[in-house]
């Protein structure tokens, strides 16, 4: 056996990142594709239909709007990356919301206290539901169908039946109705995409001077000017006037949850991607059985799983009982679960475990963000809100499974 | 000299169905024991009990000398016992270097130190001659059965183990990297490791093995020098469990 080394990395260019990509999508990993193609789509329709869609104001709504979802969603990537599920996740968050109104509005507690109650709330929810589906091997299916139901009566006792709470504490407030200035906002944008450049060229000449295959400054130069210019041009929009009465009070700048999602994103992004944690997560949903083999607690991983997401829907409550300013029995249900999940999967996270990112849900929340403002610019009520979510939903699904066959065909996954 | 792993009287059972009656092995450094014996005699779950996949009910499980209890998977690979299993044991999500380090990946603080592990993958790799790859950074789901198979050897061979176990390592092999994978296997028993090697092809078998080892139903019908016997001595031990004075004599070792 000779020891020739036959490890050609190909010689990255721009052109062999563009084919590769194009290979990977002919073989069925569309990535975020489809919620990209979805967006721009979508919002052409709804610029075309209703010209007020195009405008300022409602530009900032939709990051206002879409928020808890997507943060909601955001957890739910973890447990749908086991091949699981979470039903309950929306009703969590109701949970989860009512403690903080009550915390802050009976208790009189600060904001931080309360919110950070609310959240260890959502950490011993998903505690209990990940033991019960880890060690007592229920489907998660129906451990979650069943804490929907309980969730739901929960927040139906902790508001005292059908009354509301209303949020009064400023901080809690601001999250869904203030904006940073302006000027911080442009800051903001200019640390993100320095950070995000930083860290790109440091690891490319970290691989190159190790003679590993490294990314090309050009497609990095791509990657980061696109950043640049939509960022800019989303900061430059969010921070024109939209007060209809700028003397008496001025609305303009990057409304505060935007700030939040993006944390989330990279923290949580950082946790998938460059950890060991996050690699363990994959290789479960990939294969429990080598993951055991590979000596992985497969147990600890599914109840983590179930502790970021029950911890992230926490989040998202806080995020609508700040936008809503009360908690009420509806908070964290109807549509908000329907939404999250749609959420995570129109953006590229499968159901059948394994493959996401944090970065879907966020692309998915968009997405579901703009269909449900869109719908009411243009009048349309619930009825067919619902529909036409359920029908994206069901859109998004039949993507993930169609390309999951695609995949089995080519031998790419 | 200890051989390096030795078990002795092992039981097991799944439910009501036992499955190794009193099985006995004795695995030496530096040689290759073929372990053999038809399809269901015990081969893969004997060898599972030896990674701590599946709990022994009774018997005694010594590694070098001394007895251990193997619990896990981790507990094994601690020992420096690393194990190819049949049904490969790798991520199809996961690219060829995560699937080599899953579970012992390198890091700095908490963040995976990829780079590292990419040489380390690179330079094993390598060093089986693997030509097919065309990246070590694709998912192991594009890769054919060879080239899996490669893989999953590479990660056991990553650990400077002192037994490598292969559970059909070229049963889904063409001709000529099953001739490379028994080359490998020799050279890991030249390098002083002790080789376990699993197959159901007699001249693979006699063409790298030092010892054999034939389970027949569940029981250790003999263990002999590869030398010492012939290949038709061989397959009747595989087939009834006894050829002349080896084997069993009704159901219990001569
Ligand atoms: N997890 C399990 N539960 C119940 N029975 C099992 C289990 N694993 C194996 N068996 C049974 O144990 C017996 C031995 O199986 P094993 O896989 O060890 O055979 P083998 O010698 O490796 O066969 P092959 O050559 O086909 O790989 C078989 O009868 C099988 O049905
Ligand atoms: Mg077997």
């Amino acid at each position: 056996m000779t020891a020739t080394i036959e490890q050609k990395p190909e010689a990255p260019s721009i052109t062999s990142n563009v084919r590769g990509y194009a290979e990977r999508v002919r073989g069925g990993d569309m990535g975020a594709l489809p919620a990209v193609l979805g967006l721009i789509v979508l919002c052409t329709v709804f610029a075309i239909m209703r010209p007020s869609f195009f405008t300022a104001g409602n530009f900032a709504n939709l990051f206002t709007q879409g928020a808890a979802v997507t943060v909601i969603a955001m957890g739910l990537v973890f447990v749908l990356l086991l091949g699981e599920i979470d039903l309950s996740a929306g009703f969590a968050s109701g949970v989860c919301a009512a403690v903080l109104a009550i915390l802050l509005a009976e208790q009189g507690q600060p904001w931080y206290v309360a919110a950070l109650a609310a959240i260890a709330v959502g950490t011993v929810i998903g505690v209990v539901l990940g033991t019960l589906v880890a060690k007592l091997g229920i489907p998660s299916f129906v451990v979650t169908l069943a804490a929907f139901l309980g969730f739901q009566g929960l927040v139906l006792v902790l508001v005292e039946g059908g009354t509301n709470i209303s949020v009064r504490d400023e901080t809690i407030l601001a999250i869904s109705n203030n904006n940073l200035s302006p000027v911080l906002s442009w800051g903001m944008l200019a640390i993100g995409v320095g950070g995000y450049a930083a860290i790109q060229l440091l690891r490319a000449r970290k691989r190159s001077r190790r003679n590993l295959a490294s990314d090309p400054i050009s497609l990095i130069a791509v990657r980061v000017g696109a950043l640049a210019a939509l960022g800019g041009l989303a900061v430059y929009v969010l921070n024109l006037e939209r007060s209809r009465n700028a003397a008496l009070v001025s609305l303009k700048g990057v409304p505060v949850v935007v700030p939040i999602i993006i944390v989330l994103l990279v923290v949580w992004t950082f946790v998938l991607r460059r950890t060991a944690f996050g690699r363990h997560l994959y290789a479960v949903g990939g294969n429990a059985e080598a993951a055991r083999r590979a000596g992985i607690n497969v147990d600890r991983m599914k109840i983590s799983a179930f502790v970021i997401c029950s911890s992230m829907a926490a989040v998202g409550g806080i995020i609508a009982a700040s936008r809503a300013s009360s908690v009420d029995p509806n908070t964290g249900g109807s549509n908000v679960l329907l939404y999250a999940v749609g959420a995570a999967v129109i953006g590229g996270t499968s159901l059948f475990g394994g493959k996401g990112r944090v970065l879907d849900a966020v692309l998915g929340g968009a997405v579901v963000a703009v269909i449900e403002n869109g719908m009411g610019l243009m009048g349309y009520g619930s009825d067919v809100k619902f529909i036409v979510t359920g029908s994206v939903l069901l859109l998004a699904a039949s993507v993930d499974a169609l390309s999951r066959k695609r995949a089995a065909a080519t031998g790419l996954r | 000299m200890t051989p390096v792993l030795e078990l002795r009287g092992i039981d097991k059972s799944f439910g009501p169905v036992q499955v190794l009656h009193d099985v006995a092995l004795t695995v030496r450094a530096g040689e290759v024991t073929a372990l053999v014996g038809d399809n269901g005699a015990g081969k893969s779950t004997l060898v599972k009990c030896v990674g701590g996949i599946h709990p022994i009910d009774s018997g005694e499980y010594l590694f070098e000398g001394k007895p251990v209890h193997v619990h896990s998977p981790r507990e094994a690979a601690a020992l420096g016992i690393e194990i190819v299993y049949q049904d490969l044991a790798l991520c199809d999500n996961l690219d060829i270097v995560q699937n080599m380090f899953l579970g012992r990946e390198n890091k700095r603080g908490l963040v995976l130190d990829e780079d590292t592990m990419e040489e380390m993958a690179a330079r094993t790799l390598a060093s089986l001659s693997v030509k097919t790859v065309k990246s070590i950074r694709q998912h192991v789901s594009s890769l054919s059965g060879g080239q899996r198979q490669t893989v999953a050897i590479a990660k056991a061979v990553l650990w400077n183990s002192k037994v490598v176990i292969l559970d059909e390592p070229t049963a889904a092999l063409g001709v000529a990297q099953t001739a490379q994978v028994l080359e490998l296997v020799r050279r890991l028993a030249d390098q002083g490791l002790a080789v376990v090697l699993i197959s159901h092809n007699m001249n693979d078998v006699f063409a790298v093995s030092d010892r054999i080892a034939a389970l027949y139903l569940g029981r250790m019908a003999a263990q002999v020098k590869t030398s010492d016997v012939t290949h038709s001595q061989v397959v009747e031990l595989i087939t009834s469990g006894r050829s002349g004075d080896l084997g069993l004599t009704n159901g219990v070792p001569a």
